[in-house]
């Protein structure tokens, strides 16, 4: 009797007619709203979450992309910028090596210049004070000898030959000495 | 050991409860698992939506390996359904059957031939309706005459050939597999001798069981995505 399972619609051979039209429309029916249903309310929605995810990735992917890009950029920039403010430091501090240098020679030129100025001042004042140092000795020297002259010879000499005698004595001292 | 059917006539109809009930709840299921799945769905997926993911992605790649993804995105929802919905069907059996005063209430609803026709018979209507759909009548007239006009008979032979094979494969599978689990548990009951001697090929037939009801879920939707890529492209 167990050969009987093994017989094709074994089962209800024995008192439905073959074919259940019923559960053909049964199957269709559940298997269509099933379907409806699940779309609606599974795979639909779990079909969107998928595509926003694959449209997010994307999207980011994108950004990454765009942000390296500008990151490059941004880097360029900044290198040649740091080149050009070295060059520029460098240009300012030889520029004012320079000017230093200028300068340093300018002010000895003026210090030297000024010192020379000094000195001939100084000596041209020396010069001149000697000569009134003379001019005054001299005549001291002339009242002094008229004075002992005429204490010697006791004698008053009109004061135009005394003069006049002393200036020669003198001028003949002044060739001698 | 020998059983009925649940029948009842309505309407000139033949009804089988059991198909009935064993339909709706596969359908009740599948339809629990995709929403619970589904209901917190968000872009960092966690838990059962990675599942449900994969398995879209999965059928995505049955699609893919048929045919463009331009023509074949349309049919990945019928994928999907019919994939769980056999795949829920087929483990429906397993456990356990219910029988009431000698009618069968509890079973794989893949078991009954009328079912798996009926599914088969819908996947073949539905890949001549999108045939004619997106060629046109007349380039669908066509087909049936290439490569050569004289292969015309086979073409029609190759309809109805499909049809049957596609049905009668998981039928055949899901049937054999619960005729033995019924013999086994038979066995089973039968005795102390007799449940030492079934427990081992009991557990090893139900391994298998759901390992062929896993691959014949698969067949199917494989077979449902060469048949709508047979017809549906342009060139073959």
């Amino acid at each position: 009797m167990f050969l009987d399972y093994l017989v094709l619609g074994a089962t209800d051979a024995h008192e439905t007619e073959f074919l259940n039209t019923g559960d053909i429309l049964v199957t269709l029916v559940i298997f269509s709203i099933l379907m409806l249903l699940l779309k609606k309310f599974a795979w639909g929605p779990l079909m969107g979450v998928m595509k926003q995810r694959e449209d997010l990735i994307a999207s980011e992917i994108e950004a990454a992309e765009n942000s390296r890009l500008e990151s490059h950029k941004l880097l360029e920039e900044q290198r040649s910028l740091l080149k050009e403010a070295r060059t520029e430091a460098q240009g300012i501090v030889e520029n004012a090596k320079k000017q230093g240098d200028v300068q340093r020679e300018e002010i000895i030129t003026a210090a030297r210049a000024e010192a020379n100025r000094l000195k001939e001042s100084a000596v041209r004042e020396i010069e001149t004070e000697k000569d009134r140092a003379i001019a005054a000795v001299r005549e001291e020297v002339v009242s002094l000898s008229v004075l002992a002259a005429s204490k010697v010879l006791g004698k008053q000499i009109s004061e135009e030959d005394n003069r006049a005698l002393i200036e020669e004595t003198i001028a003949k001292a002044g060739d001698v000495g | 050991m020998h059983h009925k059917n649940p029948t009842v006539e309505w309407l000139g109809l033949t009804f089988n409860l059991s198909n009935v009930l064993m339909l709706s709840v596969t359908a009740l299921i599948v339809f629990l698992i995709a929403i619970s799945a589904t209901r917190r769905l968000s872009l960092k997926p966690t838990g059962m939506q990675n599942f449900m993911e994969w398995l879209m992605d999965f059928v995505k790649g049955i699609i893919k390996s048929n045919m463009d993804w331009k023509t074949g995105g349309r049919f990945h929802v019928l994928g999907i359904t019919v994939l769980m919905f056999i795949f829920v069907a087929n483990m429906l059996g397993l456990p356990f059957s219910i029988i009431v005063n000698g009618e069968l209430w509890w079973k794989s609803p893949t078991a009954d031939p009328t079912i798996t026709m009926t599914l088969a018979v819908m996947v073949v209507v539905l890949t001549h309706f999108y045939a004619i759909k997106m060629k046109g009548l007349s380039e669908y007239g066509k087909d049936y005459l290439r490569p050569l006009p004289f292969l015309f008979p086979l073409k029609i032979i190759e309809e109805f050939a499909n049809t049957l094979t596609l049905g009668l494969r998981l039928y055949g599978n899901i049937y054999a597999g619960e005729v033995l689990l019924g013999l086994l548990a038979g066995l089973g009951s039968a005795g102390i001798a007799g449940f030492a001697g079934a427990l081992i090929p009991t557990m090893a037939w139900q391994g298998f069981s759901i390992f062929v009801g896993t691959i014949q879920a698969f067949i199917f939707c494989m077979l449902t995505m060469v048949y709508m890529a047979h017809k549906v492209n342009s060139d073959h």
